[in-house]
């Protein structure tokens, strides 16, 4: 798209063809907005919705016509649902996977994607087709046999069968990682090699200080990833204690399906802390995705 | 995203001793033994598994031959049935987001003031945890007192029963899905921005038409993005399943019950694992010569170097 350069005050008169031109633009502008401005109303209402009903006593939730606004203010029932369930209890569970599945994502995906991307050896790319390959295996063909080796060594109704598979790499991650290590200047090791540093020193003083926005994404990713996860706490956390959020809230639900109100402000408690976070790690979620879906 | 990147500072000669594998395989090491247990393992018990039966009681599998295939093929209507309806998901989906994120990535991409603030909230949804997410539609779509019915209500339309009917339930959850597919919408975003503007500059004083740019700049250029996004979905789509069990549980009337619904099931509430099993790998075996298809069609389309 062209771009008028105004005129320079008192030189010349704008021409009228100049003008049209303006005038569409402008035009063009101002329908972007307010294409982008319906369709963005639309898809806040959603939360919009999950707020208002949150606030709602429970006489005014079933009331028509529907009011976005709520007429009168029932802040009890943030209190109140968490008193419903044990709310505590599940954002406890919640924090912990997130907080010991983030780690072990962070640590082995770092450390492996240097493997596949600064050190050079004989086979390096086969493997790395079978990490990619590893890709295609849907997670329903590992969810059976796994779960029968995790019952079989005592491990249902804790977080070990959620947390210990990820001190051992997730091949998205490591393929994210290792596009980025790749991209870090070559001579830097040769440099460091030089003045006698191990393969281990590169990686630990080099690679993993440099990579530093890679790791914070594969961090973003599997924050988001382990707080959402509803199929593997299904799966494997039978037991009331240890419910996460996503299981809690969908118990209760099938249990009392008609408290809106409470249900909509325990959905607003395990949405807002993904909020808080998205706004401080705007701008590395955003790079991190563009990287991922760049590369050819 | 499938294509390995060359090594740019690989030289003839850089197979010298102190690159000897002893380093690369210590690093890989977590990789390949994770592998080893939560890959390879499952990949071959579940082969295992599908030709077996399992004892609810002591869950020993017991040798059945090709009985669970046989039946899935010949005496399982749910498997039709669930086959049929994760192809419809899939595929409608893949039409409305595709079409629907390359539109508002294209009007984010015009320069418009407040981009961050609009980024922000068609990405907003990818932040909400699914069973939040998914809680809150089941409210909106409620029949009587949901948003979207109440505010038909109010210029007298009466909306249709959504999840709760066989003949709107599919559409709901796809719609909901296009609602949580911002992901996308910043792929597709990074890749308009960067078409160089001067090619459009280019085509205009060659007098293009608006679709001649489309077709001969756009969406070659594009499609990159159009690929690893189309890929992705076709594979993450065939495997949903949060979603559509929290929201309809594969109802009503089976008319939602996706194939990893089906399959969950089976799995978890029949505890058939044996069975199961058996359509965990259908499942795979599709997926993968669906992927395969793709590649072979759309890869050549694509064009990386600018």
């Amino acid at each position: 798209m062209a771009v008028l350069q105004p005129t320079a005050p008192g030189r010349r008169a704008i021409t009228r063809e100049e003008r049209n031109y303006l005038l569409r633009q402008r035009l063009k502008s101002a329908a972007t907005h307010a294409v982008l401005i319906i369709f963005g109303i639309a898809f806040m209402l959603p939360f919009v919705w999950m707020i208002s009903s949150s606030l709602k006593p429970n006489i005014d939730i079933f009331e028509l016509p529907v009011r976005l606004i709520p007429k009168t203010l029932r802040l009890e029932n943030y209190i109140d649902a968490t008193n419903a369930i044990p709310f505590w209890q599940y954002l406890w569970n919640s924090t912990y996977y997130t907080i010991f599945a983030t780690i072990g994502a962070v640590l082995s995906n770092t450390f492996i994607a240097y493997g596949f991307s600064r050190v050079r050896w004989r086979g390096r790319n086969v493997i790395f087709i079978i990490v990619i390959a590893t890709m295609m295996l849907p997670f329903q063909v590992r969810m059976i046999p796994l779960y029968i080796l995790f019952a079989k060594i005592g491990w249902l109704n804790s977080f070990l069968p959620l947390i210990v598979p990820n001190f051992f790499g997730n091949a998205f991650y490591i393929f994210l990682m290792r596009q980025f290590m790749m991209t870090l200047p070559r001579e830097l090791d040769d440099a460091a090699r030089i003045d006698g540093a191990s393969e281990w020193g590169i990686f630990w003083r080099i690679a993993v200080p440099l990579s530093k926005p890679a790791i914070l994404t594969v961090a973003i990713f599997e924050i988001i990833h382990t707080w959402h996860d509803f199929i593997g706490p299904l799966v494997y956390l039978r037991h009331p204690t240890k419910y996460t959020l996503s299981i809690g809230l969908r118990l209760y639900f099938t249990q009392y399906g008609a408290e809106w109100g409470l249900l909509m402000a325990a959905a607003a408690m395990f949405t807002i802390p993904m909020v808080i976070f998205f706004f401080f790690a705007q701008r590395s979620f955003i790079e991190g995705i563009t990287l991922t879906g760049l590369k050819g | 995203m499938f294509r390995l990147n060359r090594d740019p500072a690989k030289k003839p000669n850089s197979w010298r001793t102190d690159n000897l594998p002893a380093w690369g395989l210590f690093f890989v090491a977590p990789w390949i033994i994770g592998f080893l247990a939560f890959t390879v393992y499952p990949f071959f018990a579940s082969l295992y598994f599908s030709f077996t039966n399992f004892n609810i009681i002591n869950f020993s599998p017991r040798w059945v031959g090709l009985d669970n295939y046989v039946e899935l093929f010949t005496a399982d209507p749910l498997f039709w049935i669930s086959i049929g309806n994760s192809i419809k998901y899939a595929a409608l989906l893949l039409v409305f987001a595709t079409i629907f994120d390359i539109f508002i990535a294209y009007l984010l991409s015009l320069n418009v003031k407040f981009l961050s603030i609009y980024r922000t909230i068609f990405f907003f949804p990818v932040l909400v945890p699914v069973v939040a997410a998914s809680l809150t539609w089941i409210w909106i779509l409620n029949p009587r007192f949901g948003l979207i019915n109440g505010l038909l209500d109010l210029i007298g339309l009466k909306g249709p029963n959504w999840l709760a009917s066989p003949d709107t339930a599919m559409l709901s959850l796809i719609f909901i899905a296009v609602w949580g597919s911002g992901r996308q919408v910043i792929v597709y975003l990074s890749g308009f921005n960067d078409i160089p503007r001067s090619l459009y500059e280019a085509a205009d004083i060659d007098g293009a038409s608006g679709t001649q740019k489309f077709r001969r700049i756009t969406l070659p250029l594009l499609s990159p993005q159009i690929f690893f996004n189309v890929v992705t979905l076709i594979i993450f789509s065939l495997q949903s399943f949060s979603e559509v069990y929290i929201m309809t549980g594969g109802g009503p009337a089976n008319s939602t019950l996706l194939y990893a619904v089906n399959l969950y099931n089976r799995a978890f509430r029949d505890f058939a694992m044996g069975y199961a099993s058996a359509l965990a790998w259908i499942m795979f075996l599709l997926i993968l010569s669906l992927t395969l298809v793709i590649f072979k069609f759309l890869s050549g389309k694509v064009i990386y170097e600018r």
